[in-house]
């Protein structure tokens, strides 16, 4: 056969197999709504609730010194834009409420000898009390209230600091943690999604009766891998989509890179994930060990992804671990293409290694599919 | 008075959903009386499992009135479905469960206290024959066990109705005999209620009371001696003369539906009714032969009461003509040869040591008791599995390892109708279609082609999982024909269809192999290895014999013997034999 | 009475046998919570620790060196020092680096002119670290300060942290708590979605239906199994993190057993109304899958903090039963019987369980097709 009919017939074998997989997604009104409604909501939902910005610090004030200087300080701090006052304690007693109950993110102690000290010449401790509980916000909460304290002393003692700190943040002048969290939502969501519904899908046709079939026909592994990678790349694509516009347009999030390169970063990323989700059904008999292993592969590798916790501060060997994952390059290359608008060729650190976890399970897979029957 | 366990009167079902209504039953009445057996028989689509699962409880009525055991089956499920037994078509056997952890769930449920148990299970195990196994999973047991031990979990207490559901799909002649065995067995010892509902007319011959139902009518109620009776005097049968296939001259036959109403090789002749007794018969006046009458029997009223309910004019294709004695199979040229084939699994042989050719144009059948190795073999030829031994080619390449145009000389049809339920039937064929590879216009007019040589034509747009058993073997069959095979797998493509469907689906392939198809296939129906050029009898991966139905029959001395009877013999004997040499 | 309990035996052990047969699950119920913890005690910490920053010491005056020598020997910094911006601009670009520190030329003479200014220029793709590092320097150049006044004889305000229920605000212990959440709902909800599905698929249901089973004897046999499963997930995860990492347990133990069995019922109640109401495999796997995981993750509280969102997400969060379930848990291991709050959490919670398992008792109907 020469090589024309032969590229011919292979193009009309992917051609059917993709458009009989995009049926077999999308064709079921359930399977359209349970795939396409879910990350609507969730984008607005996890676009509000991953931020580690303080918008509105609520706090309780004992102030047990009850000089003009303490009471300066509190109005300072009232007068600080986001910074609630919900509570005015009377003693040490009464501070366990309002973080007991998550009334007060911080409970801010001024002691008797607050200004006793500073008149002697001595470093004056004022207390912030915070809820270890939620780590982050007591963390930031101190740090905040640091600052708006010392900015006080220096108003009060009437000069400028000798060492002023201009800081600049490249990228994100603002710090606003919603930026940051914006694009690793996006990585998240569409890895948990491509590489469950790559799983699924041989497992679905095994369970049918169907995969048989479609070995027996003249198609090859590769028709059908790229047929069962083409439709979680889709949803992939479309989620990704549907996650972008949320954060550009609604979040306001800025996105200074090329469209054309975060989308060729979402397709190699999407066919890494397809091909980790392909590998696992391979191996899978039914349904139910497809979701249990896809799982026990997801849960892990969301978290050591860097989305939440820098993937730097992991002990060495987990960071060798993660040179497996494809969401830690994608989330790589998706922040620095929004924020710092990485070009192309400069995102090679994240091509590569997505591109070879993408052919590695993507031939493994293909692989499986013939060896493992029965 | 006659006491009844069922009566249902202008029983109306009506299913409304988004794919549209269908109307399965349209006002039937039945009944079946207490202590009796009482047989539901009909083409696919008829309606008969919507009228069990009505029985059970297991979906309300639209209409009418359903009492069972004196309830009503809506208010009354739960106490019905506490006192009666139902076996549905595919036994929901839990398969990582083993055969005493399946039938001691059942007994559980159903409160056999452990004394009457022992004595109850040793019965049910010895007369299904799985006592030597009671410690294997059930998804590891071949389909005929399956379906003793779904009927043995049924059974674990003397039900005031049994409710079987096809019992025998896809189960070989041997083990159906044996459940026929036990089912009349405890219906003697117990007088069980039974109601049945079967595609093997005799089966139904062994009722007392037959219903037949067809398009959700009833067509007939009676004994199956009245149902016999309505084919009185016109049923005959012929000798083919030398050279003619017994299938060719069955589908000319067939192919006369002024006179003929149906035909059916069988025990070395060809038996057919004739729609008007006397007159003259073209097909026989070509070869000048001269019919014998026969008694009619039971699958012969039921025939003609299909016959004359069915639009003919839709459900008869044009087809080539079958007035010439086609060429025989060419010797020379081999389609598929097997050498000296062994499979195993870890210990267990599946096959051993088998050689075979099939020709060009062949009928090839490949007969044996379930889990004698067919299946097997029939996935090491398409190239599914690898052979742990021998040597095999498929149309002169081992598929295997052959490159994609090998296996685009090849359609398979699976036991299990490989269709994607949650698409069309356009759009099953399209995709098959497709992966063959087939240019679009080609494509379009080979969909539109065997869309009418099957019959599917005004079913596009269903979903494939939707279609009655029936119509799925003819989608799954449209789709291997799609690119014109030149060779054909059909593992059990009739099992589960009604006799209308077989013969429908005989014909087609009398069909292609007068055009040249090779064609292999492996059946639980005897009776059909008639339609064959040669078969082969497998039992524990071992080859017994092969050869043509007349070759046989003078081999074993048995001339007009029902093939039924004979695979059975040879089975036995083999076993007997193997048992004879174990000791 | 004995009828139903013979019949839920029967049930149960049958449940239990595929459990043990196809293993995947027990592999779930095992593997996870390890899995969970281990990452959580050795990889996952919100605090970040020798961030890697460019010192441009454009002033090579001891001042300057001194103004900067909180970088050196600290947990937090790895300082590099260089001399030009461009190296150091480099540095970053070659993402050698997360921030730069730059000391102008003039620094030490503005310095006694008292208005000397350095320069932080921070990588803002990581924002969370870039965050961290100011906050570490402006602490850094503070304490500098403060000690510079001191000599001098001026007091200043200090602020003393005191944070409470985690003593050494260790993101390991934080994070604790959460895991027992995630590790429940993850068991609890996407191993029972699955499994009546399953059965209607595969039409072993239609058997079952005719005989006298009830639809509360499928229900209970289908949540012991897994109930068990699920509390081998949690006892796993409470042992190692108690033994491994120390968490401590502040609160009652009894507390944390009763709520953690009130909020199991909840997700495998929730499961089984997915399978139920799907039917199918798929979409069970996808749902289950769509309503753990993530929203574990980002609306109960266990990384972010809803406080500081929009009302409404408060209210979403507040709709979702695991953020009753992370706060009980949270104050119980980290501060403590904080009873009122325990009270009405689980108060709550009880509703949920008692409601989700209600719903798929309703639903479960003997019925096919």
């Amino acid at each position: 056969m020469d090589l024309g009919k032969w590229k011919e017939i292979f193009c009309r074998q992917v051609w059917y197999m993709c458009w009989k997989e995009m049926l077999g997604t999308f064709k079921d009104p359930r399977f359209r709504r349970v795939l396409l409604i879910p990350p609507i909501l969730m984008g607005f939902l996890f676009g509000y609730a991953a931020n580690f910005n303080l918008e509105n610090i609520t706090y309780a004030l004992l102030d047990k010194s009850h000089t003009k200087a303490s009471v300066s300080l509190a109005a300072h701090l009232d007068g600080t834009d986001f910074y609630h006052r919900v509570a005015t304690l009377r003693n040490e007693g009464e501070i366990a409420d309002p973080i007991n109950t998550e009334k007060a993110m911080l409970v801010v102690v001024i002691p008797e000898d607050f200004v006793d000290k500073l008149e002697q010449g001595q470093n004056s401790p004022v207390q912030l009390i915070t809820d270890g509980r939620y780590t982050m916000t007591s963390s930031l909460a101190t740090a905040y209230t640091s600052r708006i304290i010392s900015e006080w002393m220096l108003e009060q003692a009437g000069r400028e600091p000798p060492i002023s700190l201009q800081v600049r943040t490249w990228f994100n002048p603002n710090q606003l943690t919603r930026w940051f969290f914006s694009p690793g939502i996006l990585g998240i969501m569409c890895f948990i999604q491509v590489v469950l519904l790559s799983g699924l899908s041989v497992a679905r046709e095994r369970e049918e009766g169907t995969f048989e079939q479609l070995l027996v026909t003249p198609a090859s592994p590769v028709v059908i891998l790229i047929g069962k990678a083409f439709a979680p790349v889709v949803v992939g694509l479309i989620e990704g989509t549907t996650l972008l516009l949320i954060g550009t347009l609604w979040f306001q999030v800025p996105f200074t890179g090329n469209l054309l390169t975060l989308y060729f970063a979402m397709l190699l990323f999407f066919l890494a994930s397809a091909g980790v989700g392909l590998a696992i059904s391979a191996n899978c008999q039914n349904m139910q060990q497809v979701q249990v292993y896809t799982s026990l592969y997801l849960v892990p590798n969301g978290i050591l992804s860097g989305l939440f916790t820098p993937i730097r501060n992991m002990p060495e060997a987990l960071q060798v671990l993660t040179y497996a994952n494809p969401l830690r390059f994608a989330l790589d290359a998706f922040r620095r293409i929004y924020f710092q608008g990485t070009g192309f060729w400069s995102l090679g650190y994240d091509f590569f290694p997505m591109l070879i976890i993408a052919l590695a399970t993507l031939s493994f897979a293909g692989y499986q599919f013939r060896h493992n029957l029965n | 008075m006659t006491e009844w366990v069922v009566q249902a009167e202008k029983l109306d079902k009506l299913f409304d959903d988004k794919q549209g209504k269908t109307h399965a039953l349209k006002g039937i009445d039945f009944r079946a009386e207490k202590g009796k057996m009482t047989a539901l028989i009909g083409p696919d689509g008829a309606g008969k499992t919507t009228t069990m699962r009505l029985i059970c409880g297991l979906m309300d009525p639209t209409g009418g009135s359903l009492q069972v055991l004196g309830l009503d089956s809506v208010a009354g499920a739960e106490e019905i479905q506490s006192r009666i037994s139902y076996m549905p078509q595919k036994f929901g056997l839990y398969e990582d469960l083993t055969i005493q952890e399946n039938l001691n769930l059942y007994a559980d449920l159903h409160g056999i206290p452990q004394d009457t148990r022992k004595g109850r299970f040793a019965k049910l195990l010895d007369m299904t024959g799985l006592a030597p196994f009671t410690g294997r999973l059930a998804g590891k047991l071949s389909g005929g066990m399956k379906q003793k031990l779904g009927l043995a979990c049924t059974l674990v207490r003397s039900p005031d109705l049994l409710i079987l559901d096809e019992p025998t799909v896809g189960v070989d002649p041997l083990s159906r005999d044996e459940l026929w065995i036990i089912i009349k067995q405890m219906v003697r010892e117990e007088n069980l209620s039974v109601i049945v509902c079967t595609a093997y007319m005799n089966e139904a011959a062994m009722c007392d009371h037959v219903y037949v139902l067809n398009l959700g009518q009833m067509l007939f109620e009676g004994t199956p001696q009245e149902l016999s009776q309505v084919a009185a005097g016109k049923c005959f049968e012929v000798d083919p003369p030398e050279e003619l296939p017994y299938r060719v001259l069955q589908g000319s036959l067939l192919d006369d539906t002024e006179q003929i109403i149906d035909a059916v090789p069988e025990s070395g002749t060809v038996r057919y009714i004739a729609a008007r007794p006397g007159e003259p018969i073209p097909t026989l006046e070509r070869w000048s032969l001269t019919p014998r009458a026969v008694d009619p029997r039971l699958e012969d009223g039921f025939m003609i009461l299909l016959h004359q309910a069915a639009d003919l004019e839709k459900t008869r294709i044009p087809l080539a003509p079958l007035d010439k004695i086609p060429p025989r199979p060419a010797q020379n040229e081999v389609s598929i040869e097997v050498k000296d084939l062994v499979k195993k699994f870890g210990d267990f042989t599946a096959v051993s040591h088998t050689s075979f050719q099939v020709h060009k144009g062949e009928v090839f059948g490949l007969l044996g008791p379930n889990g004698a190795g067919k299946t097997t073999t029939f996935r090491m030829l398409c190239g599914l599995i690898p052979a742990t031994g021998g040597k095999l080619s498929v149309a002169g390449e081992n598929l295997r390892t052959a490159r994609t145009e090998a296996r685009a000389k090849i359609g398979y049809v699976s036991q299990k109708f490989a269709l994607y339920t949650k698409l069309s039937v356009l759009e099953n064929l399209q995709f098959y279609g497709g992966m063959y590879g087939l240019p679009r216009k080609k494509l379009q007019e080979r969909i539109r082609t065997v869309l009418e040589e099957f019959q599917l034509t005004g079913t596009e747009s269903h979903n494939a999982g939707d279609l009655p058993g029936g119509y799925k073997q003819r989608l799954s069959m449209a789709c291997a024909l799609l690119q014109e095979p030149e060779i054909l797998f059909l593992d059990e493509p009739t099992s589960g269809i009604d006799p209308l469907a077989r013969r429908m689906f005989w014909r087609e392939i009398t069909d292609l192999s007068c055009k040249g198809t090779t064609i292999i296939i492996t059946t639980h129906f005897m009776e059909e290895s008639e339609y064959c050029d040669r078969i082969m009898i497998q039992d524990h991966g071992k080859m017994l014999i092969i050869g043509s139905t007349d070759e046989i029959r003078e081999k074993l001395h048995k001339p007009g013997a029902n093939m039924d009877a004979m695979f059975i013999d040879i089975v036995n004997q083999s076993r007997a034999r193997g048992e004879g040499a174990a000791q | 009475m004995k009828d139903f309990f013979r019949r839920l035996k029967a049930l149960t052990h049958k449940e239990f046998l595929e459990l043990i047969r196809d293993r995947s699950s027990l592999l779930m119920g095992i593997l996870m919570p390890m899995m969970l913890v281990f990452i959580n005690g050795y990889g996952v910490s919100l605090d970040v620790y020798h961030s890697r920053v460019t010192v441009v010491m454009e002033d090579m005056s001891p001042t300057a060196h001194d103004v900067v020598s909180f970088l050196d020997g600290s947990e937090y910094f790895d300082p590099v020092y260089v001399t030009s911006m461009k190296a150091a601009v480099d540095r970053m670009n070659r993402r050698e680096t997360e921030a730069i520190l730059r000391v102008p030329p003039d620094f030490s003479s503005r310095l006694h002119q008292g208005d000397a200014q350095l320069q932080l220029l921070l990588s803002g793709i990581d924002t969370t670290t870039a965050m961290s590092i100011q906050g570490y320097v402006e602490s850094g150049l503070a304490a500098w300060e403060t000690r510079q006044l001191n000599a001098r004889g001026i007091g200043m305000v200090s602020v003393e942290s005191r944070i409470w229920y985690n003593d050494a605000n260790s993101s390991t212990w934080y994070f604790m708590p959460g895991l027992i959440m995630l590790t429940i709902t993850i068991i609890g909800v996407l191993l029972t979605a699955v499994i009546m599905a399953r059965e209607y698929e595969r039409g072993t249901f239609e058997s079952l239906f005719v005989t006298p089973v009830r639809p509360m004897e499928l229900i209970l046999s289908k949540i012991i199994p897994y109930f068990g499963i699920a509390c081998i997930g949690v006892a796993i995860c409470f042992f190692l993190s108690r033994h491994l990492f120390h968490v401590p347990v502040h609160g009652s133990l009894w507390m944390i057993v009763i709520l953690s069995v009130i909020y199991l019922f909840a997700a495998l109640g929730a499961g089984l109304i997915i399978s139920v109401y799907t039917k199918s495999q798929f979409l069970a796997c996808q749902i289950g899958l769509t309503v753990t995981m993530m929203p574990c993750l980002m609306l109960s509280g266990y990384v972010f903090d809803l406080r500081s969102t929009p009302q409404i997400v408060q209210w979403v969060g507040q709709i979702l039963p695991f953020s009753h379930y992370l706060i009980c848990l949270k104050s119980l291991f980290l501060a403590g019987n904080i009873w009122n709050l325990t009270l009405e959490n689980g108060a709550l919670l009880s509703l949920y369980a008692l409601g989700f398992v209600g719903i798929a008792f309703s639903i479960t109907r003997k019925k096919v097709g």
